[in-house]
C-alpha cells in the first residue's frame, strides 16, 4: 500500500526541500521595508567594518582656523558631466563679533572623486593604504563634506569612526546579552528547581532596579584611568548584565514549553543524550526567534550607550561614538550656529528604525510554521 | 470475530505492578504539599508478547499518564515496570536513571497522536526518521540512508521523499512518518498513544491498517492508548478501561465488549454514538459528571453515576477482581449484572 | 433507552413545508497570498422548520464556512462570493407575525437587519464553551442580557421585560438544560463551571431569543464521550420541546446518524449527497460517502481485519483537483468524465442527491 502522492510540480518540490531558513527567508522578503532596511543595516556595517576608508581625512586632524565649517554639498555632475565637485568656502571674520564667518561659493569648485588616495591607514588593520572611497583630487585640500566643529574636525569622517563604535556596542552588547540570557534562560527552563528559583529571582531584581540608575552608578564606578579601549568594552558589559533578563526570561520559556513537545519526547525516547536534545532539537527551534528579539534588542542597546556618552558618562573623548558626538552639540550656540552638528542624531534615529522594522520583518518571518 | 492471543498466555513482554504516580498540589511561598492529584493508582498489567492492548477511558482518567510512566518518560511514585528485555532478562525500568534506561530504549518506541508536533519541523525525514539509529551507533551515513529508504517503503511511502521536510507531508503521511522512525529501532513494545484520533475520517482506515499489518510482519506488542472505542475494538486482543486512575475492568475484546462486567464500561459502550440511525444509541445514560482525582469519591469511585449502586459500594472500594476466566472487573455486583451494549446482540455480522 | 430516543422526525417535514433556509449554490472564497481558495464551492441544501439536518465532512470541506456564511461571520479574508442564503425571517409582533424571505447573502454583515437576524432568528452554539463567555461577568448576567435586548420573543404582548423577570426567565432555560441548583448558577462565573455544564450554559445562551434556527457547530467534539452522549440526548430534548430547526455540524459519523434527520455531505466545499439519514447510512449513493462509511471500524463487525480504505489524502487547498474533487481517491472514477467536468448535485432517488456521473450526465458550467 502506497500512499498515492502523485509525482508534483516543480515548484512544489522544492517547498517540499525548503529549509527553515529557507522558508523565513522567503517569508522575510515578502516584507519590502523590512528589506529595504536590512540593505540600510548593511550599509551601516561596511562603515563599522573599515571607517577609515570611508572617511575622507583624519578624524582627529584639528585646525582651529577652519572651526564651524558649514556643509560642503557633495555635487556628482557639473556641465561636463559626472565630474564630482563640492564648493569651496571662504571665511571672513566680523569685525563685531570677531567670530568666523563661512560662505560657500558654488563657481569656485573643489574637485572630488571616488577611490582616491589620502590619508594612510591599515585597512581592517592589517592593509597599509591609503585609499578612500570619498575625497579631495588635490591631497592637500580638506573637503568638510558634513562641515567641521569647534576645533576644525571633520564630521563627516568622526561620523564614519562614531558609527564603528556605536554599531558596535550594540552588537557585542546584544550578544553578551544572548550568551548570558540563553545559558542562564536554559538552565532555568530546562533544568528548573533551585537554579531555576535562584536565576528568576535575580532577573526579577535586575528588572525591579531603573535602568538609567544602574548604568549612572556602574560607569561612575569606573576607574577615571581606564583607557578608552578599557572604558568602551566595560561600557559594553554593563549594558549587557542590565539587559539580559528579558532574552533569560523568554529563552527560559522557550525551553518549558519545548520539553513538553513530542519530538523532543521522542528524541529523548530513542536514546539522545541531553546535549544532543537542547542543540539539535530545541535551541534550532527558538534560534530564528531569538535572532529576532535580538535584532529588537539591538536598537536599545544603541540608544542607552548615546545617552550614557551624551551624560558624559559613557564612552570620553578622545573616543568617538554618536553620543560622544551629540555631547558637542549640547548648546543652543552650536544649534544655531552649526546644526550640522545634530546629524549623528539623524543616524541613531535611522539605526534604531532600521533595526526595528529589520527585528520586526524577521519575528513575522521565524515561525514559518505557524499558520 | 478476535483472533486469539499469540502465543498464548505463557510469555509476558511487559509486567505493570501497581503502579502509582500521584502529582503533589502545592500551595504557598513555602510549596507545601497539601494533597495529591491521583493520576494513576494502583495499576496492573501485562501484556503477552505480539498482542495489542487497548487501554481505554475518557480524558483525565489517567490512560497517558499510565503510558508516559511504561515509557519512562516520567517517573512514577511507586510500583514495577517489568520488562522482559530482547537478552531474555527482565528488568524493572522504575527505578533505573536516563543512563542506564539508554540500552532499552531502542526496545520500546512510542507512535505519538499529534503528526504536526511529533517531528522536528526543521529536520528532513532522514534525519528525523535516522535519528534514533544515529544515537544508538548507526555512525555511517550511507548505511542510515539504506535503512530510512527501507522503513519508508514499509510504511507506505517513496523513499524518494527522504530529503523533503515534514511540511510536505499531509498528517496521514507524517503519521506514517512517525511510525517508521518508532520502527528503526527494531522495537519489541509500541506505545501508541492515540496514534489516529487527530487524523482526517477518510485517512484513519489507513494507518489503522497500516499498524496491523507491520504487526504481522514484524511481531510487534502493541499498548493502544485511546478513546474512540470502536478503534480500540478493531485493534486490541483485550481491553483495559480506566476510570479516575483505576483498572476498572480487563478483558479480551470480545468478551469485554458483549457482556462488560463494569457498569462503567457498559455505560461507555452505550454513549458511542453509533453510525447506523436504526441502532438508537448515545444516549445520556450517564449522570453527572467524571469525579476530579485530587478528591475522588469514598468506595466505588464510579458509585455517584452508578445506577446499581448499593450502600457497601459507598463505603468499600471494590478490588479488582477474576471475574471469569481472564476477565477482570472493579465492582461488587459483578457477577450479579447482566449488562447490555450495543454489541451485546449483534452476534458476528 | 427505547423508542423515545430515535431521531425526531418531525411532522412538518412532509414535503409541503416550505423551507426556513434554503442554501442556493453558495460560493465563499478566500483570497490568500498563494491563491484564492474556493473553501465553499456551490453548496446548496434546505432546511425545513424543526427539521435536524446534519453537515458532515473532513477538514476543509467547508462545512463550518458554511456555517459562518449563514451567520455572515466569515473571517477575512474570506468573502461571500456569490449564491444566496434564503432565510424566512418573522416580522412584527409576535402573535400577529408575518413573513418574509431574505437574502442573507445580500446583507450587510454589521447592518441592523442581519444583527437582529444573528442571535434572534439564529442562534450559535461554538466549539469551544469556554471562548463564548466573558470571564469578568457571570454567565447569569450575559443570558439576562441576551434576553433583555430580545425581549419581544418573550413578551408578546408587547409589555417590556424587567431585569427580574429577565432573571427568573433564565432560571428556567437553566432548568431546561439540566443545570442542577439554577438559581446559583446564575451568578457562577464561566470558569467556575465544569466543561459540561459550560457546554449547558452556552445551549441556555442560544435558546435565550427563542431561535428558530440553532446551529451547532462541532458542539461535542471537545468533551469526552459519556459528557457528549448528554449534551446529544438535551438537545434532542430541547429540539422537540421548542421545535426548532438545527444545523449540525460535525466530522462524526456517529453523532450525525443518532441526531440528524437529513443529511449533507460535504467534500472540499462541494455538497457531495445529501438526503434522510436512513438512506444516507443504508443506501449511500455517492462513492466518497460509501467509502466512508465502509472504513469505519464498527462496535460490531469484525475485528483485526483490513478495513476497506480511501486511498490517498486530502489535497491542499491550493490543490484542488480538476472535475469532480474526490475523483483522484474515487473508486468509481470514470475516465475522461469525472476529470473533466464537475458533476452537478442532481436528484437521484425519491428524496436523495448526489453530484456524481455515475447516476446523471449534468454538469456544473464552468
Amino acid at each position: 500500500m502506497v500512499a498515492a502522492t502523485p509525482v508534483t510540480s516543480e515548484a512544489e518540490e522544492r517547498i517540499s526541500v525548503a529549509s527553515n531558513w529557507t522558508l523565513v527567508w522567503w517569508r522575510f522578503r515578502k516584507h519590502r521595508l523590512a528589506l529595504f532596511s536590512a540593505a540600510v543595516l548593511i550599509g551601516f556595517y561596511a562603515v563599522v567594518l573599515c571607517p577609515d576608508f570611508f572617511s575622507t581625512q583624519d578624524p582627529e586632524l584639528t585646525d582651529a582656523r577652519q572651526a564651524f565649517i558649514p556643509v560642503q554639498g557633495l555635487h556628482l555632475l557639473d556641465d561636463n558631466g559626472f565630474n564630482p565637485w563640492v564648493p569651496s568656502v571662504a571665511g571672513k571674520r566680523n569685525p563685531v563679533t570677531l567670530r568666523m564667518e563661512w560662505t560657500t561659493d558654488p563657481e569656485r569648485k573643489v574637485r572630488a572623486g571616488f577611490f582616491v588616495p589620502g590619508y594612510s591607514y591599515r585597512l581592517f588593520g592589517l592593509i597599509q593604504t591609503k585609499l578612500h572611497f570619498v575625497g579631495a583630487i588635490d591631497q592637500g585640500q580638506r573637503i568638510f563634506l558634513l562641515g567641521s566643529d569647534r576645533l576644525g574636525r571633520d564630521q563627516w569622517s568622526r561620523i564614519m569612526h562614531a558609527t564603528q563604535t556605536s554599531m558596535t556596542i550594540g552588537l557585542v552588547a546584544v550578544t553578551l546579552s544572548v550568551i548570558l540570557g540563553v545559558v542562564l534562560g536554559g538552565i532555568s527552563g530546562y533544568f528548573g528547581g533551585l537554579a531555576d528559583q535562584v536565576i528568576q529571582r535575580m532577573i526579577e531584581l535586575l528588572q525591579s532596579v531603573p535602568t538609567i540608575p544602574i548604568w549612572l552608578a556602574l560607569s561612575a564606578a569606573l576607574p577615571r584611568d581606564w583607557t578608552p579601549q578599557q572604558v568602551f568594552f566595560a561600557i559594553t558589559v554593563i549594558l549587557s548584565l542590565v539587559g539580559w533578563t528579558t532574552l533569560g526570561r523568554e529563552v527560559r520559556g522557550r525551553f518549558l514549553a519545548l520539553r513538553e513537545e513530542d519530538f523532543v519526547l521522542a528524541a529523548d525516547l530513542a536514546g539522545a543524550s541531553q546535549a544532543r536534545i537542547i542543540l539539535r532539537h530545541m535551541v534550532p527551534t527558538f534560534l530564528s526567534h531569538i535572532i529576532a528579539t535580538s535584532s529588537l534588542a539591538i536598537p536599545v542597546m544603541i540608544i542607552s550607550e548615546t545617552s550614557l556618552s551624551f551624560l558624559g558618562l559613557g564612552i570620553r573623548p578622545p573616543a568617538i561614538s554618536w553620543g560622544v558626538l551629540l555631547q558637542e552639540a549640547q548648546n543652543i550656540q552650536t544649534l544655531a550656529l552649526a546644526p550640522w552638528l545634530l546629524t549623528p542624531g539623524l543616524l541613531v534615529i535611522v539605526a534604531v528604525l532600521a533595526f526595528n522594522l529589520v527585528g520586526d520583518g524577521l519575528r513575522d518571518a521565524s515561525d514559518p510554521y505557524s499558520h | 470475530m478476535t483472533a486469539p492471543s499469540p502465543g498464548g498466555a505463557a510469555t509476558p513482554l511487559l509486567e505493570v505492578r501497581n503502579l502509582r504516580k500521584f502529582f503533589p498540589i502545592v500551595k504557598g511561598t513555602f510549596r507545601k504539599v497539601v494533597g495529591n492529584v491521583r493520576a494513576v493508582d494502583d495499576v496492573s498489567f501485562s501484556i503477552q508478547e505480539g498482542e495489542t492492548l487497548g487501554l481505554v477511558g475518557e480524558s483525565g482518567c489517567g490512560k497517558t499518564t499510565t503510558s508516559r510512566c511504561i515509557i519512562r518518560a516520567m517517573a512514577p511514585t511507586s510500583g514495577q515496570v517489568l520488562f522482559h528485555t530482547r537478552a531474555g532478562k527482565v528488568v524493572d525500568l522504575v527505578p533505573m536513571s536516563r543512563k542506564q534506561l539508554r540500552p532499552l530504549r531502542p526496545e520500546i518506541q512510542m507512535i505519538f497522536q499529534d503528526p504536526f508536533g511529533s517531528l522536528n519541523p526543521r529536520m528532513t525525514l532522514l534525519d528525523n526518521v535516522g535519528e534514533p539509529l544515529l544515537v544508538n551507533g548507526l555512525r555511517n551515513r550511507r548505511e542510515r540512508t539504506d535503512r530510512v529508504a527501507e522503513l519508508l517503503r514499509l510504511v507506505g511511502l517513496r523513499p524518494e521523499f527522504m530529503h523533503r521536510f515534514p511540511h510536505a507531508f499531509s498528517g496521514g503521511q507524517r503519521q506514517r512518518i512517525g511510525i517508521a522512525r518508532a520502527l528503526s529501532t527494531n522495537p519489541r513494545l509500541v506505545v501508541a498513544d492515540e496514534p489516529i484520533s487527530a487524523l482526517d475520517v477518510s485517512v484513519q482506515a489507513q494507518v489503522l491498517n497500516l499498524l496491523l499489518e507491520l504487526q504481522t510482519r514484524l511481531h510487534l506488542t502493541y499498548l493502544f492508548v485511546a478513546h474512540d472505542l470502536s478503534v480500540v475494538r478493531h485493534i486490541s486482543d483485550r481491553v483495559a478501561v480506566m476510570y479516575v486512575g483505576q483498572l476498572v475492568e480487563l478483558a479480551p475484546t470480545s468478551a469485554i465488549f458483549k457482556r462488560p462486567k463494569h457498569p462503567y464500561t457498559a455505560a461507555l459502550m452505550r454513549a458511542v454514538p453509533v453510525p447506523d440511525p436504526r441502532v438508537p444509541s448515545g444516549n445520556g445514560a450517564l449522570k453527572g459528571e467524571v469525579p476530579s482525582p485530587a478528591a475522588p469519591p469514598s468506595g466505588c469511585y464510579f458509585h455517584p453515576r452508578c445506577q446499581f449502586a448499593e450502600e457497601r459500594c459507598r463505603r468499600e472500594p471494590p478490588p479488582l477482581r477474576e471475574i471469569a476466566p481472564g476477565h477482570l472487573a472493579r465492582c461488587h455486583l459483578a457477577d450479579q449484572l447482566t449488562l447490555e451494549t450495543p454489541a451485546s446482540g449483534a452476534g458476528g455480522r | 433507552m427505547g423508542l423515545g430516543m430515535l431521531p425526531i422526525r418531525t411532522a412538518t417535514e412532509a414535503g409541503a413545508a416550505q423551507p426556513l433556509l434554503s442554501v442556493r449554490d453558495l460560493r465563499v472564497t478566500f483570497a490568500m497570498d498563494e491563491g484564492v481558495v474556493r473553501a465553499v464551492d456551490g453548496a446548496s441544501f434546505d432546511v425545513l422548520p424543526g427539521q435536524v439536518v446534519g453537515i458532515v465532512g473532513e477538514s476543509g470541506c467547508g462545512k463550518s464556512v458554511t456555517m459562518r456564511a449563514i451567520l455572515q461571520i466569515v473571517d477575512k479574508p474570506g468573502r461571500i462570493a456569490g449564491g444566496e442564503i434564503l432565510f424566512r425571517r418573522r416580522l412584527g409582533q409576535a402573535g400577529a407575525e408575518t413573513e418574509e424571505t431574505v437574502d442573507l447573502a445580500r446583507l450587510p454583515p454589521r447592518g441592523s437587519a442581519m444583527r437582529s437576524i444573528r442571535g434572534a432568528e439564529i442562534a450559535l452554539i461554538p466549539q469551544e464553551p469556554m471562548a463564548a463567555f466573558s470571564p469578568v461577568h457571570t454567565v447569569g448576567e450575559q443570558i439576562i442580557e441576551a434576553i433583555l435586548l430580545h425581549w419581544r420573543q418573550w413578551r408578546p404582548d408587547g409589555r417590556p421585560l424587567s431585569r427580574t423577570e429577565a432573571r427568573q426567565i433564565t432560571g428556567d432555560l437553566f432548568r431546561d438544560v439540566g443545570i442542577s441548583m439554577p438559581d446559583q448558577r446564575v451568578d457562577a462565573y464561566s470558569w467556575q463551571l465544569s466543561g459540561g455544564l459550560r457546554q449547558r450554559a452556552m445551549i441556555a445562551m442560544a435558546l435565550s431569543c427563542k431561535p428558530r434556527l440553532l446551529i451547532a457547530d462541532e458542539p461535542t467534539t471537545a468533551i469526552d464521550v459519556t459528557t457528549q452522549a448528554q449534551v446529544l440526548a438535551l438537545l434532542r430534548d430541547l429540539q422537540r420541546k421548542y421545535g426548532m430547526a438545527i444545523i449540525f455540524i460535525t466530522h462524526d459519523l456517529g453523532v450525525i446518524a443518532q441526531m440528524a434527520s437529513y443529511v449533507v455531505v460535504m467534500y472540499l466545499g462541494r455538497v457531495m449527497e445529501e438526503g434522510p439519514v436512513d438512506e444516507i447510512f443504508h443506501a449511500p449513493k455517492h462513492p466518497y460517502t460509501r467509502a466512508l462509511l465502509r472504513s469505519m471500524p464498527s462496535l460490531y463487525g469484525q475485528a483485526r481485519v483490513a478495513l476497506p480504505v480511501i486511498s490517498g489524502s486530502l489535497p491542499h487547498p491550493f490543490n484542488r483537483p480538476s472535475g469532480c474533487p474526490f475523483h483522484p481517491r474515487c473508486g468509481d472514477v470514470l475516465p475522461g468524465r469525472c476529470a473533466s467536468r464537475v458533476p452537478s448535485l442532481q436528484p437521484v432517488g425519491e428524496r436523495q442527491s448526489a453530484s456524481c456521473f455515475l447516476y446523471h450526465d449534468v454538469a456544473d458550467p464552468a
